[in-house]
C-alpha cells in the first residue's frame, strides 16, 4: 500500500497501532499471570498483577486521546477511518479483559490461603483465552480477516466449556457444602475467561470490520468471509 | 433451592446478547442527467475516457480527483459550456431527461437556462443586487414590475441571501462580502427556473462560516433541484453530496454513495486519493 503523501500523518498511524499492540502485549501478560496466580495459590504474584492493571487503563486513555486527535487533525477517510475507529472499540475491550484478569487475581488470592483442586478444565480454558486474544490481535497487525473469523468461530468452545465446568461443579457442590465457595469462586474465575474470550471476539470482529468494511457483529459467525 | 439459584445463575452467566441486525435501505431516485460513453478532446489530447454516469434527480453529485483528472471538464459539458472552447470534440450521449442536449436540434440558450452554473469566483454584474437577480428573467421576457420582484424575493429566499439584503436591494452588488456574492450568484442562476445545477468549486475562494451557509445551501436546494459540484475539499464532498463520482487521467475511478466512497472504496485508487496516499 503506498504511504501517505503527509509522512506526520503516516508516522501517527504507525505509533498508533503500535500502541495498540503494546497494549495488548500487556494485557496478554496479564490474563497470564493472573491465572498463573490462581493455580499456584501465589498471593504476591495476584497482587503485583493487580497492581499494574494501572498501565493498561493508562495505555486505554492515551490511545483514546490519539485517536481523538487523529480525528480532529487529519479528517481520516476509508481505510484510515477505520483503524481509528477499530482502535477505539479495541482499547475498550483490552481495558476490559484488564479488569477481568484483575477479578481473577482477587479470586487467586480468596482461595490462596486454603489448599484446593482447581477444576480441571480451568487452565487450558485460559490457554484457549490467551490464544484467542493473541490472534485477534495478530489479526489486527497482519489485517487478517479470515484469521480474525476463526477467533469468532473459537468463542464457541469457550463457551461450551464454562457450561460444562458450571454442569460439573453443580452437583459436587451441593453433595458437599465445602466445596461451594471454592466452587463458586472458579466457576466466577470460568466466567471471567469465558468474558474475556467475548471481548477478545469482540476484537476479531472490528478487524473484519476494519480490514473488509462490513460488520458481522451481532450476526451468527459465518463460514467465510 | 440452592440449586434453582445456581440454575438462575447459570443461565445469567452463559447467556448471550443478540441484537437486531440493522437493514440499510436506499431510495432509488430516477436520472436526470446521464452521460453515455463520454470521450473528449481538447484538440489532440483526450480529456475524457469513455466516461458513463447517472445523475440522480433531486441529489447532490459531487465529482473529486486530482487537478487535471476531467472533473470541471465532465461538469462543463452537461450545459455545453465547452462549446465555448475552439477546438474541442465530444464523442458519445449526453442525455438531460433522457434527450441528447448535443443533437443539433437543440437551443443552447434554452439547455443553460434549464442547467445553471455557479462558478468558483462570485462573478455579480457590476449592477444593483436587485438587477443580478433579475436579469436572467428579463433576458427571459419578463417585464412586469410586481412579477420581478416576486421572483426577486423568492430568489434571494431560497438562496438563504432574503434576510441580509432585503433592505438593500439598490445597492450594488459589488459592495456585498465574497459569501453573499457568491449566495447572489446562486440566486442568479435559481431565478430563471432551472432543473440542475452545476456548481465549479462554489466555496474554495471563501472563508469557513461562509463556506458553512453555501453548504447549508446546497442541502436545502437539493429539495428542488439536481446538483451537480466540483470540489477539490473532499470534506466538502463528504459532507454536501448523496453520491461522489472519483476521476483520474479522464477516467471515471469510482461512482458511488458518498458514505461508502468514504469509509469503504471499492477501488484501491480511490482509496488512496481519498485518504491522502496520491503522489
Amino acid at each position: 500500500m503506498p504511504q501517505h503523501t503527509d509522512r506526520r500523518y503516516e508516522e501517527e498511524l504507525g505509533r498508533l497501532r503500535q500502541h495498540i499492540l503494546e497494549m495488548g502485549g500487556l494485557v496478554e501478560r496479564q490474563i497470564g499471570d493472573a491465572t498463573r496466580s490462581l493455580s499456584t495459590a501465589n498471593r504476591s504474584l495476584a497482587e503485583a498483577t493487580i497492581e499494574r492493571d494501572h498501565e493498561v487503563n493508562h495505555y486505554d486513555v492515551e490511545i483514546d486521546e490519539e485517536c481523538v486527535h487523529l480525528l480532529a487533525l487529519r479528517q481520516p477517510a476509508a481505510r484510515d477511518l477505520r483503524l481509528i475507529t477499530t482502535s477505539l472499540k479495541i482499547t475498550t475491550d483490552l481495558e476490559r479483559i484488564g479488569d477481568m484478569a484483575v477479578n481473577i487475581c482477587e479470586r487467586a488470592i480468596e482461595l490462596s490461603d486454603r489448599p484446593l483442586d482447581l477444576i480441571v478444565d480451568l487452565p487450558r480454558m485460559a490457554e484457549m483465552v490467551k490464544k484467542m486474544l493473541r490472534e485477534s490481535l495478530d489479526a489486527f497487525v497482519r489485517e487478517d480477516a479470515d484469521l480474525a473469523l476463526a477467533v469468532c468461530q473459537e468463542d464457541d468452545d469457550v463457551d461450551l466449556l464454562h457450561r460444562e465446568m458450571f454442569n460439573e461443579m453443580l452437583p459436587r457442590m451441593s453433595s458437599d457444602p465445602s466445596l461451594l465457595v471454592p466452587g463458586m469462586a472458579q466457576l466466577f474465575v470460568s466466567k471471567y475467561l469465558e468474558r474475556i474470550a467475548d471481548h477478545a471476539t469482540n476484537i476479531a470482529e472490528m478487524v473484519i470490520f476494519m480490514v473488509k468494511g462490513k460488520s458481522i457483529r451481532h450476526l451468527s459467525v459465518p463460514s467465510s468471509l | 433451592m440452592a440449586d434453582d439459584r445456581m440454575r438462575g445463575l447459570a443461565f445469567e452467566m452463559t447467556s448471550g446478547l443478540a441484537g437486531p441486525a440493522a437493514a440499510a435501505v436506499s431510495e432509488a431516485k430516477s436520472t436526470k442527467v446521464e452521460a453515455v460513453s463520454v470521450d473528449f478532446f481538447y484538440g489532440e489530447t483526450q480529456a475524457l475516457h469513455e466516461v458513463s454516469l447517472a445523475v440522480a434527480e433531486r441529489e447532490v453529485t459531487a465529482l473529486i480527483g486530482p487537478s487535471g483528472c476531467g472533473k470541471s471538464t465532465f461538469l462543463r459539458l452537461l450545459n455545453r459550456m465547452n462549446d465555448l472552447v475552439p477546438g474541442t470534440r465530444l464523442q458519445g450521449r449526453v442525455l438531460l431527461d433522457g434527450a441528447d442536449i448535443y443533437d443539433p436540434s437543440v437551443d443552447v440558450v434554452d439547455l443553460r437556462r434549464r442547467v445553471g452554473m455557479v462558478f468558483q469566483r462570485s462573478n455579480p454584474f457590476p449592477k444593483s443586487i436587485y438587477d443580478n437577480v433579475a436579469y436572467g428573467p428579463r433576458i427571459h421576457g419578463v417585464r412586469d414590475k410586481a412579477r420581478l420582484d416576486e421572483v426577486v424575493e423568492r430568489t434571494l429566499h431560497r438562496a438563504a441571501l432574503w434576510d441580509e439584503v432585503k433592505d438593500r436591494l439598490s445597492d450594488s452588488a459589488l459592495a456585498l462580502s465574497g459569501g453573499q456574492q457568491q449566495r447572489l450568484c446562486i440566486a442568479r442562476a435559481l431565478a430563471v427556473e432551472p432543473e440542475v445545477l452545476l456548481m465549479d468549486e462554489p466555496a474554495s475562494a471563501l472563508d469557513p462560516l461562509a463556506t458553512a451557509k453555501i453548504e447549508e445551501l446546497i442541502h436545502e436546494l437539493k429539495v428542488r433541484y439536481t446538483i451537480v459540484i466540483v470540489t477539490h475539499n473532499m470534506q466538502q464532498a463528504a459532507r454536501v453530496s448523496d453520491r461522489t463520482a472519483y476521476f483520474y487521467l479522464g477516467n471515471l475511478v469510482e461512482f458511488g454513495p458518498t458514505a461508502q466512497i468514504f469509509t469503504n472504496p471499492t477501488r484501491q485508487e480511490t482509496e488512496d486519493y481519498i485518504t491522502g496516499r496520491f503522489g
